[in-house]
């Protein structure tokens, strides 16, 4: 492995601390592209560890309803994959350690070329990217350039995921693994904790990498349940629908504040 | 038969799902091991006596096939070259190819002990044939529509629910073909367990692309078999429209090793090409990934897909079926438009001519077929493959005409 990058020292120091990654997903460009950066800065202040920036895109489609609107908003406001790594840029000037993942789907990266994105991304302070669409099978290319650039290639594991599966994927995957606690889309509401704890016991004969909890995780008390036996929790539609809903940037700040520190309060008790 | 050294086009996919570096498997991890099971399922049926026979007999008892293969005589006068040979699809149960493949995948979800089947539909022909197939076989169904094409194929959005189908109106995105299927894929995303996914069209993720291409290929094995029992040859010439790609590849693919047969798959030009408001990706399109197969598609400097224009709700779709894709690159068969205009006029045409309503996805073969016939002689042969017929066009016809039904 190459030398250590945001995402690796972060879970060091947490795993050090005996701490829960508390990692954070908004839209880039969610509630206006100037608001972006000024709410990456609160999700850190409130507690988050790890910043998942959602890159949108036309066809969403593993998100449910809550994250889909907040594609077509932050597209509908001029968001692109070019002018997200611009706000990674901008937010790097003032925050040099919290890691940041871009989290999106394939043709935005295909557009702009897989090597080139792998540039730009290492060039803005990205840290690594989890591309929904791109399975294991798919994700060769795009790989081995994140790899060049020292940046991380976050993974799905899901339910479905086959014993044989499990073992390709943690071979390919870098930083941590994402494991979908559900068989659905984003938001979605049917957690079954049993399931989720047998789950990431299995993974973890796999892959020393950390394990991340995502989908179906509303507030603190789901976050902590489902990262009791994993190393960290992913919330996203809470956070996308507190944008969505608020009257303003400042009240969306606000809210997403308080979402975020009662979380990171549940993960730190 | 091929040449040595040529392309033997009958071993394509790859294992893997790629022709050339078109198709593949783009989609969340959730889906995959679905995709395997299905995968696994196919191969070992495909070639099984007893569903080959199964398939065999649902498609003469249940779809009525053969079709005929029709010679329009007064059509061809009027184009003044080659004869137009009509493949009359839009005689199947249901009025469209789209029920070939239905009925194979229904026999595939029946084996899967699945109990609940769900589709996207753009037209609702495949709507139609997928709640035919689900009521047939008492298996629940919920079909995905934007929620624009329900407004403008509202008869057979009706037939839907007749049939027992729960339809859902897709209102996100350009509420079309796609958004449907983005949706559909949501669904099976949360249902796996329980439900089969009957994909529409030659795109979606392996093995989709394959298995709808080969329960379709009935229409170019049986066109083949009529054309050397009617005029004694191969035909000069295949015409097909191009939404998704299923009955242009369905005709075609039979007759893609043999070299002498030229190939025209007709995207649909809307309101021209140089208006951008079109939907013809091989025309107009570059290379990207959606609906999880790489593929041409319509799509913007940022890789957003963008949305497209058709008179034929059918057509309306950004993306194309990755054989296509790759039938395009190496040149086998040239892919061509015709626009709104040029379609409705061939409606009119073959229905005053010959006293056949087509869909008005298939006037798009026609239209191209007219002018092609045109350019050849009297002694050739252009088959063209009439996918449906255009009784749910009709309102959306008379509303350009001004008249209320
Ligand atoms: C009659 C008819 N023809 C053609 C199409 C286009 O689909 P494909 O390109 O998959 O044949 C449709 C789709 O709804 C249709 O109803």
């Amino acid at each position: 492995m190459t030398d250590q990058n945001r995402i690796d020292r972060r879970f060091a120091k947490l795993r050090g601390e005996g701490r829960k990654a508390l990692v954070t997903y908004i839209v880039a460009g969610d509630g206006g592209l100037q608001n972006t950066v000024p709410l990456m800065h609160k999700l850190v202040a409130s507690g988050a560890d790890v910043i998942e920036l959602g890159v949108p895109f036309s066809d969403p489609m593993a998100e449910g309803p809550v994250i889909q609107r907040g594609h077509e908003r932050a597209l509908a406001g001029g968001a692109s994959l070019r002018k997200c790594l611009a706000l990674v840029d901008e937010f790097r000037q003032n925050d040099k350690d919290t890691p940041v993942i871009l989290m999106g789907y394939a043709n935005p990266i295909q557009r702009m070329g897989e090597q080139v994105f792998a540039e730009a991304a290492a060039e803005a302070g990205v840290d690594g990217a989890l591309t929904v669409d791109l399975p294991a099978e798919e994700a060769g290319a795009l790989n081995s350039f994140m790899a060049e650039r020292n940046l991380r290639n976050i993974f799905l594991l899901t339910p479905t995921t086959t014993e044989e599966r499990i073992g390709e994927i943690t071979t390919l995957a870098s930083g941590f693994v994402y494991y979908v606690s559900l068989k659905g889309v984003t938001g979605a509401g049917h957690l079954d904790l049993e399931s989720v704890r047998d789950n990431l016991e299995h993974i973890r004969q796999f892959t020393d990498l950390p394990l991340c909890v995502g989908f179906g995780i509303k507030d603190g008390s789901s976050a902590r349940s489902v990262s009791a036996n994993g190393d960290g929790a992913v919330v996203g539609s809470v956070l996308v629908s507190a944008v969505g809903d608020a009257v303003d940037a400042s009240a969306a700040e606000e809210r997403v504040g308080e979402i975020v520190s009662e979380m990171r309060q549940a993960l730190d008790q | 038969m091929s040449k040595p050294g040529a392309i033997d086009f009958s071993t394509f996919p790859d294992a893997s799902g790629h022709f050339g570096p078109y198709g593949g498997r783009f989609v969340s991890e959730t889906l995959i091991s679905a995709l395997d099971e299905l995968q696994a399922m196919y191969m070992s049926l495909k070639d099984d006596p007893d569903f080959v026979a199964a398939f065999d007999h649902d498609l003469a008892h249940y779809v009525g096939r053969p079709s005929p293969l029709y010679l329009a005589e007064r059509l061809t006068e009027q184009a003044g070259g080659a004869r137009i040979w009509l493949k009359r699809e839009d005689l199947n149960h249901t009025g469209a190819h789209k029920v070939n493949n239905t009925v194979g995948q229904a026999l595939l979800a029946k084996q899967s002990g699945k109990t609940r089947v769900i589709a996207e539909t753009g037209a609702g022909q495949h709507g139609v044939a997928t709640a035919t197939v689900a009521a047939r076989l008492g298996l629940s169904c919920t079909v995905y529509m934007g929620a624009a094409d329900v407004k403008r194929q509202s008869p057979n959005v009706y037939r839907m629910k007749l049939l027992g189908a729960e339809v859902v109106p897709v209102e996100s995105g350009s509420k079309t073909l796609k958004d449907a299927m983005n949706e559909a894929m949501r669904d099976w995303v949360t249902n796996v367990d329980n439900t089969f996914y009957i994909i529409g069209t030659v795109a979606g993720p392996h093995p989709y692309p394959q298995l709808v291409r080969d329960f379709n290929s009935i229409i170019g094995r049986e066109a083949r078999r009529q054309s050397l029992e009617r005029f004694g040859q191969l035909p000069d010439a295949l015409v097909a429209c191009v939404g998704g790609g299923s009955n242009a590849i369905g005709l075609f693919h039979p007759f893609l090793n043999d070299t002498q047969v030229k190939m025209f798959g007709v995207e649909a030009g809307g309101k021209g090409l140089a208006s951008g408001k079109h939907a013809a990706p091989l025309n107009d399109g570059i290379p990207g990934v959606l609906h999880g197969n790489r593929t041409y598609l319509m799509e913007d400097d940022d890789g957003q897909i963008i949305e497209t224009h058709s008179v034929s709700a059918g057509l309306d779709y950004p993306g194309v079926g990755p054989e296509h894709a790759w039938l395009k690159d190496i040149g086998r068969v040239e892919y061509v438009t015709a626009d709104d205009d040029e379609a409705l006029d061939a409606f009119r045409r073959l229905t005053r001519t010959e006293g056949i309503l087509p869909a008005l996805e298939s006037s798009h073969a026609v239209a191209y077929a007219l002018k092609l016939a045109g350019s050849m002689s009297p002694e050739q042969n252009i088959v063209v493959n009439l996918s449906g017929r255009g009784d749910k066009d009709i309102f959306t016809v008379a509303a350009i005409d001004g008249i209320e039904v």
